[in-house]
C-alpha cells in the first residue's frame, strides 16, 4: 500500500486548450500594432505621444478603480491597454493630454467598470469615449481643424468631410490606391487600411474575434453606400470610398468584434453587423457628422440583447 | 509529455477531439490481482437501527451478492475471502454508501447461486445476479412495466476521450456479447438491437447477426447517448427526459458481455477492464477485481503518484477525480488517468467576457454564455425554464475551450442535482 500522500480533487474536465484572456489581449494589441505603428510614421511624435498616453492612462485608471472599489486587480489581462490603445487609434495627433486622459477615464471607468469591469459592459468602451469627445470638445475631434498645422504631400482635407460639404466633386482626385496605404487624414491608428486589415484577418485565423460580425459590416457599408450612390452619385461617394475612409476598417475589425458589447450565434452576429454598417453610412450621408461611426458601433451595442434572443433550438427543446 | 491538447496556432476551427481507438500493440489486458483487500462499496449508507446481513468476519464467495440491508440493493464479491470491515463511506453529490473489505483467500471458490438457474435466463435471475456486474448494465430498467423498452443499443465505443475499454470489449468478447444480446432479448422482450462501434469499424464488426451496427463518428462527443439518438437515430430525447422514456436502452458491451458470460457459463463475472494511463502517457488495459484499489494497479507501472496530482476515474473531459489511491474500482470505472499536477486544467475566478468559444463547440447549442450567468448567480430554476440546463450532455467542452476557467460543467451538475434534491424535498416543506 503506497503511503498517504495528498491528491488535488476537482471537478471534470481535466483538460484546458489554453486560452487565456491575456492571450486574447495581447493578439489584439499585436494585430493593431502595424496601423498604430504607421499612425506614428505618418503623424510623428506627438502620435506617439497621443497613443502611450492613452495606453498608459487606461491602464492606471483601470488599476486605480479597481484599488478603491477593492475588485481583483485586473490590468494584467491586457484588456485596458486594449482599451486605451483602440481609443487612441481613433483620435487625432494633436488631442491635448488633458482629452487623452478624460477620454480613457470615461472608456475604463464610465464605460466599463461601472457596469461590473470585463465582459460586463454594455458598449465598446473605447467607442464611448470617442462619442463624448466628439460632442463635448467637436474642434479637437474634427480632423480638418486638428491637423491644421500638418504638411502632407497629399489633400490634407478629412474625405468625408470633404464629400459632406462639397458632394463627390471634392474628392474626385483621390484614389483608392492612395487611401488603402494610408495616404489619407484621419485618426492615427486608422488611416491605413492594408495594416487594418491585415490586423483584422490575422484575429479572425487566429479565432481571436469571429469573422462574421466584421464581414457583414464591411457588407452594410458597402450596400448601403452602394444604394445612396447609385440615387445621387454627385452627393453621395462610391461604396469603395466609405470602406477605405474614416473609421470603417477599425470599427470593422476592432471596435465592432468587442466581445461583452457584440452578439455571439450567427445570425444576430450578421443583423449586428449589418445593422452598425448601416447606420454608419447613414450618419455620414444624411446625419449630422461627417464621420459617426462609433455611434453606429453603440447602436448596434444598445440592440444586442434583443438580437442574442434569436438562438438556434437547443437539442431536445421542450417547445 | 502534457496531456493538454492545446488550440491549434490557427484557432478558427473548432478543438478537433477524437475519440482514441484500441492501440495496435494491445492484444490482451494484464491481469492485476489486488494486493491486499478489496472494497466494495455497497449502494447504501449504514443504518442506525439495521442489522447488515453480512458481519465482518464472515466469509464470503467470488461472485456472491451481497446485500446488506435487504432492500433489492445488492453488490457482487469480486474476491473469496473474508469480510474485514464494514464501513461508511462518501461519494460525491451526497451519495452515501457502505463500504464493505474483503481480505481475499488463497483459494477462489466461486458462488453458485446463478448455477442453478443459469441455463433459463429470466430477469428475476438477471436481477438477482448481475446487477452490479463489470460494466453496470442498469438491468432495473428492463423492469419498468410504465416504460416499455424497444430498442437495446449496445455501445461499444467509449464515452469519453483516451479510453478504449468497450471497443476492446466488442472486438474481443463477440461471442460473449451475442450471448448477452439473446439473454437481454429473451428476458425483457426487445426487439430491436444496435451495435454502435466506430465508424471505419462498421464493415470488420463480425456481429451483424444478432443486431444492426453503426458506426459513430470519431469525434467527441458523438458517442454520448443523447447525441446518438439525435444524429443516428433521428429522435431528439426532449430536455428532462432520457432515452428510456423513448423506448431505447443504452447498455455498455462491457455489460452486455457479463450478461452474456453469466448465463452461458452460470458463474457471475466479477473482473473489470480498465484503461490505465499512466502519467507518460502510455495507455495500458488492465483486467481486475472490482474493488482493486487503484493504487494496486498504478503501482504495477511504477506510476510515480506525486503530492498535487490528480487521479482520475474515468477519462480527461468526465471522469472524477479520486481523493485517495485506496479508492476501489467499480463496476462502471472504464479508465484510470493520471495527471501531473501541472499537466492538470485550473479554474479560475474570472468573469465570462462573452467571447462565444463555448457557443461554437457545444453539441447541444445551449447558449452557455447567458445559461452560465443565471448558474453563477445560483438561479437554477431559471436556468432550467429559460436557458436549456436540462439539454446539456455533460461533454465538457464548454469548459475545456473557456477562456476565463469558468467551471462551467461543474455549475450545470451542481444545478440539476440542486433542481433535483429541491424537487425530492418539495412535498415534505408544502
Amino acid at each position: 500500500m503506497p503511503e498517504k500522500r495528498k491528491l488535488v480533487v476537482s471537478f471534470a474536465p481535466f483538460w484546458h486548450n489554453g486560452n487565456r484572456v491575456t492571450d486574447r489581449s495581447l493578439q489584439i494589441l499585436l494585430a493593431a500594432t502595424p496601423a498604430a505603428l504607421f499612425g506614428v510614421y505618418r503623424f510623428g511624435f506627438s502620435a506617439l505621444a497621443v497613443l502611450a498616453l492613452s495606453v498608459s492612462s487606461a491602464v492606471l485608471w483601470e488599476l486605480a478603480f479597481t484599488r478603491v472599489a477593492k475588485r481583483p486587480v485586473s490590468v494584467g489581462d491586457g484588456t485596458a491597454a486594449v482599451i486605451g490603445l483602440m481609443f487612441g487609434m481613433m483620435l487625432p495627433a494633436s488631442l491635448p493630454w488633458w482629452a487623452v486622459i478624460t477620454g480613457t477615464f470615461i472608456a475604463i471607468v464610465v464605460a466599463r467598470q461601472i457596469y461590473g469591469g470585463i465582459g460586463s459592459n454594455p458598449f465598446n468602451p473605447a467607442a464611448v469615449a470617442v462619442a463624448i469627445l466628439m460632442l463635448a470638445w467637436k474642434q479637437r475631434m474634427d480632423f480638418d481643424a486638428a491637423l491644421v498645422n500638418y504638411a502632407f504631400d497629399f489633400s490634407a482635407a478629412f474625405p468625408l468631410s470633404a464629400v459632406k460639404a462639397f458632394g463627390t466633386g471634392a474628392i474626385k482626385e483621390l484614389s483608392y490606391v492612395d487611401l488603402f496605404i494610408g495616404r489619407q487624414v484621419g485618426g492615427i491608428g486608422s488611416v491605413c487600411g492594408v495594416a487594418l486589415l491585415a490586423g483584422g484577418i490575422y484575429l479572425i485565423l487566429r479565432g481571436v474575434i469571429r469573422w462574421e460580425i466584421p464581414v457583414s459590416f464591411l457588407a452594410g457599408v458597402a450596400i448601403t453606400a452602394a444604394v445612396f450612390h447609385a440615387a445621387d452619385p454627385l452627393k453621395f461617394a462610391s461604396p469603395a470610398f466609405h470602406l477605405l475612409t474614416g473609421l470603417t476598417l477599425f470599427g470593422a475589425f476592432f471596435l465592432s468584434t468587442e466581445d461583452a458589447s457584440s452578439p455571439v450565434n450567427f445570425v444576430p452576429m450578421l443583423i449586428f453587423g449589418a445593422v452598425a454598417g448601416a447606420i454608419a453610412v447613414f450618419i455620414r450621408n444624411i446625419g449630422v457628422f461627417a464621420e459617426g461611426l462609433v455611434f453606429a458601433i453603440l447602436v448596434g451595442n444598445l440592440i444586442q440583447p434583443l438580437l442574442d434572443k434569436i438562438r438556434p433550438n437547443a437539442l431536445g427543446k421542450v417547445k | 509529455m502534457t496531456m493538454m491538447r492545446s488550440k491549434t496556432f490557427f484557432g478558427m476551427g473548432q478543438p478537433r477531439l477524437e475519440y482514441t481507438p484500441v492501440p495496435a500493440r494491445i492484444d490482451r489486458p494484464e491481469s492485476i490481482r489486488p494486493a491486499g483487500r478489496v472494497t466494495l462499496l455497497h449502494p447504501r449508507p449504514p443504518e442506525a437501527n439495521a442489522i447488515p446481513s453480512v458481519k465482518v468476519g464472515e466469509t464470503v464467495k467470488s461472485g456472491q451478492k451481497l446485500s446488506l440491508y435487504g432492500k433489492g440493493d445488492y453488490v457482487t464479491s469480486s474476491v473469496s475471502g473474508a469480510v474485514s470491515a464494514l464501513e461508511p463511506f462518501p461519494g460525491s453529490f451526497v451519495r452515501n454508501f457502505t463500504a464493505i473489505s474483503i481480505t481475499p483467500a488463497p483459494e477462489e471458490v466461486p458462488d453458485d447461486g446463478l448455477r442453478a438457474v443459469h441455463q433459463d435466463p429470466s430477469l428475476a435471475s438477471a436481477l438477482d445476479f448481475l446487477d452490479a456486474a463489470p460494466g453496470m448494465p442498469g438491468l432495473q430498467r428492463l423492469n419498468d412495466a410504465d416504460r416499455p423498452l424497444k430498442t437495446l443499443v449496445v455501445c461499444g465505443v467509449d464515452q469519453d476521450l483516451l479510453v478504449f475499454t468497450q471497443q476492446y470489449v466488442l472486438g474481443a468478447r463477440g461471442h460473449d456479447i451475442q450471448n448477452g444480446i439473446r439473454a437481454l432479448q429473451k428476458i425483457s422482450g426487445i426487439g430491436e438491437v444496435v451495435i454502435l462501434t466506430r465508424r471505419e469499424a462498421v464493415q470488420g464488426y463480425g456481429g451483424h447477426s444478432v443486431g444492426r451496427v453503426m458506426g459513430v463518428d470519431h469525434r467527441y462527443p458523438s458517442a454520448k447517448p443523447q447525441l446518438v439518438m439525435a444524429n443516428l437515430f433521428g429522435r431528439e430525447v426532449p430536455a428532462g427526459r432520457t432515452c428510456e422514456d423513448l423506448g431505447y436502452c443504452f447498455m455498455s458491451a462491457e455489460a452486455v458481455a457479463s450478461i452474456g458470460a453469466a448465463f452461458s457459463t452460470g458463474r457471475v463475472p466479477v473482473n473489470k477492464l480498465i484503461t490505465v494511463i499512466p502519467k507518460d502517457g502510455v495507455p495500458h488495459l488492465v483486467e481486475t477485481p472490482v474493488g482493486t484499489p487503484v493504487g494496486d494497479i498504478l503501482n504495477r507501472f511504477g506510476a510515480a503518484v506525486g503530492a498535487g496530482d490528480r487521479i482520475v476515474a474515468g477519462g480527461p473531459m468526465q471522469g472524477t477525480a479520486l481523493f485517495s489511491l485506496d479508492y476501489p474500482v467499480q463496476p462502471d470505472t472504464d479508465a484510470l488517468l493520471v495527471l501531473d499536477a501541472a499537466a492538470a486544467a485550473n479554474i479560475s475566478d474570472y468573469p465570462c467576457i462573452n467571447c462565444g468559444e463555448c457557443i461554437r463547440v457545444c453539441p447541444a447549442r445551449i447558449q452557455i454564455n447567458l445559461l452560465v450567468r443565471y448558474l453563477e448567480a445560483g438561479k437554477y430554476a431559471d436556468a432550467e425554464e429559460s436557458y436549456d440546463l436540462n439539454s446539456c450532455v455533460e461533454c465538457g467542452l464548454c469548459s475545456y475551450v473557456c477562456v476565463s476557467k469558468i467551471p462551467i460543467l461543474q455549475y450545470i451538475v451542481l444545478a440539476k442535482h440542486e433542481l433535483a434534491r429541491m424537487r425530492s424535498t418539495e412535498p415534505l416543506n408544502a
